[in-house]
């Protein structure tokens, strides 16, 4: 095979792996502080992608610069973390801490379904395509292979500035230390007078606001549609999940993984594209029943 | 007899006559029972415990195996419901070996991942499948009797509802018997279950086989019905309608799923005219409140007015346990 479609396939792999992870990322920390796995995540990825592209469509339609896709986007990811994430936890998640996981899942698949409508109403059943920043930022030759900026150098920065950033927020910061800290033992942490209900909000807020980043940095990739948020739920489960519920470093490993067995597949049999991810996940958890970085949970008797 | 088991009867018989005193409902109430029949399924797991988010898996598979088959020489509906129910089931046997090692989070999703790459592998296998626009099922013969449309459709109506009836009963022979108690205590106490040196694997594999068939039941009925299976039969969308309507009848109950199966049904055909923009979003409000506010569904507060109702005569002779909510 020649050397350039292996250096497209990883290209390929790798910007796709920066995307998947920033969704993922951010269901991983949600349900590793509040053991609830959130399936509208991938609603707010999509109202993360829509906002991004409608309202940058807009502006820049009305002869402003495109360098100001790049604060669009997060303030695409604020307004989704702010005020979609904040009012899910508060007004509805806080109500079933203490239900059943199933009552919970149920709750969260709820939310999902109303936000697929919501987007639809806002936003109708056109696609749209906004790729300004891609655009600006224009290519970049590889050994002898051209890539967008955007996709090679872009998205991997952030998605490392995420990984970084988060941990060194959890383990350096205060009120990272505080999350850890609810996160190991909520009686204990409340104990000694931390507020877990305002841990528990400022998680939800963060995780909700990564998922819209991801959505956001999405869109100049590809077309916004209906149905991005369905798919991107259960992709970022699988990666989720093949690392281990709750490991964040884990999942970028993960979407490292995922990205790229799913961008070789494209090469060489495009009709597995799509199954590719499953499959992986599938065979981590026949070998390794709590994916790759977890640790088997102690039952309770 | 109390009133608690008089007035389903009556219901029952009520629905029976649909077919010639409100001839315009019956293809309406087809598809309601046959929907029923696939709920019976995610309320079967909802009862040990498990919510499934991809059940649709079933209901598509089964579909369009009776598909296949009706463009062969075999087409008729018997052979369209065995080829079909086999079909669910041994696709829940296989999907069902690996998602029994997990409880919650993971058999919820790891079911909706299953649907969604059956979903994919109809869209893009055109071919085959016929992609998006999906395979026409032509109206079978009944047991070798090349019937009219009209006469088709009745017979239908009452082989839907005649199924309705034996395999509900069914269900509830299994939930009583000591394989569906063991199947229940999954969600009880599993580790119990494990300590009388039962697989909790098997048992609950047990009740996943056979939740898959009810589902592949469910969606063969709904295809002959229609005349036609798309790929949408294996969405996630058709997935969380069946979770809805399970959770609406009331988690876990049997009768419930019927029930709130007909109510879905006729609520959607009238409503769905002034809201088809929202439906998923007015779904979405209506399983909060129900979830919580009235956990135990239809099914729950059809027992509580039967309670009240019955607690002059009989206090508290033999009554039967109320119906299972959600939350234990």
């Amino acid at each position: 095979m020649d050397y350039t479609i292996v250096l497209l396939a990883i290209f390929d792999g790798l910007s796709y792996a920066a995307l998947v992870f920033m969704v993922a990322v951010g269901l991983t920390l949600i349900f590793g502080v509040l053991r609830i796995l959130n399936v509208a995540h991938g609603s707010l990825y999509a109202i993360g992608a829509y906002l991004t592209a409608s309202i940058g469509g807009a502006i820049f339609a009305a002869g402003f610069a495109p360098i100001l896709a790049f604060p669009l986007m997060l303030i695409a990811a604020a307004l989704v973390g702010i005020l979609l994430g904040g009012p899910i936890e508060y007004l509805l998640l806080r109500r079933i801490y203490h239900k059943p996981e199933v009552l919970q899942l149920l709750v969260t698949f709820a939310v999902f379904m109303i936000l697929e409508d919501v987007q639809r109403l806002v936003w109708g059943n056109q696609p749209y395509f906004e790729a300004s920043a891609l655009q600006m930022l224009g290519n970049i030759q590889v050994f002898g292979v051209y890539y967008t900026v955007y996709q090679l150098i872009l998205l991997p920065v952030v998605a490392a500035l995420t990984l970084i950033g988060l941990r060194v927020f959890l383990r350096k910061t205060l009120t990272g230390r505080l999350i850890t800290a609810v996160t190991e033992d909520r009686e204990a942490a409340q104990s000694i007078g931390i507020d877990a209900n305002r841990v528990y909000l400022l998680t939800f807020v963060v995780g909700a606001g990564l998922a819209g980043l991801g959505g956001a940095l999405a869109s100049p990739t590809t077309s916004v549609l209906p149905g991005i948020g369905a798919e991107m739920i259960v992709l970022s489960f699988a990666v989720v999940a093949t690392a281990g519920l709750g490991r964040i470093e884990g999942a970028a490993i993960a979407a490292l993984l995922i990205g790229l067995g799913r961008s070789a597949a494209t090469y060489t049999f495009p009709e597995l594209q799509v199954l590719v991810p499953y499959l992986i996940m599938l065979a981590v958890l026949l070998v390794r029943p709590e994916g790759l970085f977890g640790s088997p949970a102690a039952r309770k008797i | 007899m109390t009133i608690r088991h008089i007035l389903p009867a009556i219901a029952l018989l009520l629905i029976a006559t649909i077919p010639f005193t409100a001839p315009a409902l019956q293809i309406l109430l087809t598809l309601a029972l046959a929907k029923a029949i696939a709920v019976m399924g995610v309320t079967l797991l909802l009862r040990a415990g498990q919510v499934s988010f991809g059940h649709a898996l079933f209901f598509g598979i089964a579909a369009y195996a009776a598909a296949f088959v009706a463009a062969s020489s075999l087409d008729d509906l018997v052979v369209l419901l065995i080829a079909g129910t086999l079909g669910a089931a041994v696709s829940g046997l296989i999907v069902g070996l690996f998602v029994v090692r997990y409880r919650g989070i993971f058999f919820g999703m790891l079911n909706l991942a299953f649907s969604m790459i059956f979903w994919s592998v109809l869209e893009k296998f055109y071919h085959y499948t016929g992609g998006a626009d999906g395979l026409r099922l032509p109206r079978p013969s009944v047991l070798g009797l090349s019937l009219e449309r009209a006469p088709f459709e009745l017979l239908l109506f009452y082989v839907t509802l005649g199924l309705t009836v034996a395999l509900g009963w069914f269900v509830l022979r299994f939930l009583g018997s000591p394989v569906g108690q063991l199947f229940q205590t999954v969600k009880t106490n599993e580790t119990r279950l494990e300590y009388l040196g039962i697989s909790a694997r098997t048992t609950l594999l047990k009740g996943y086989v056979l939740s898959a068939a009810l589902c592949g039941t469910g969606g063969i009925l709904v295809a002959v019905a229609q005349g036609i299976v798309t790929p949408s039969y294996a969405y996630w969308i058709r997935s969380g309608e069946m979770v809805f309507i399970a959770v609406l009848g009331g988690a876990g109950s049997i009768p419930g799923a019927v029930v709130g199966a007909v109510a879905y049904e006729v609520v959607r055909a009238y409503a769905a005219a002034f809201a088809a923009d929202i439906w998923q979003l007015v779904l979405g409000v209506f399983l909060l409140a129900v979830i919580l506010f009235a956990p135990g569904g239809l099914a729950g507060i059809y027992e509580g007015l039967a309670n009240r109702l019955s607690r002059r005569d009989a206090p508290s002779a033999n009554r039967k346990p109320a119906a299972k909510e959600v939350h234990s």
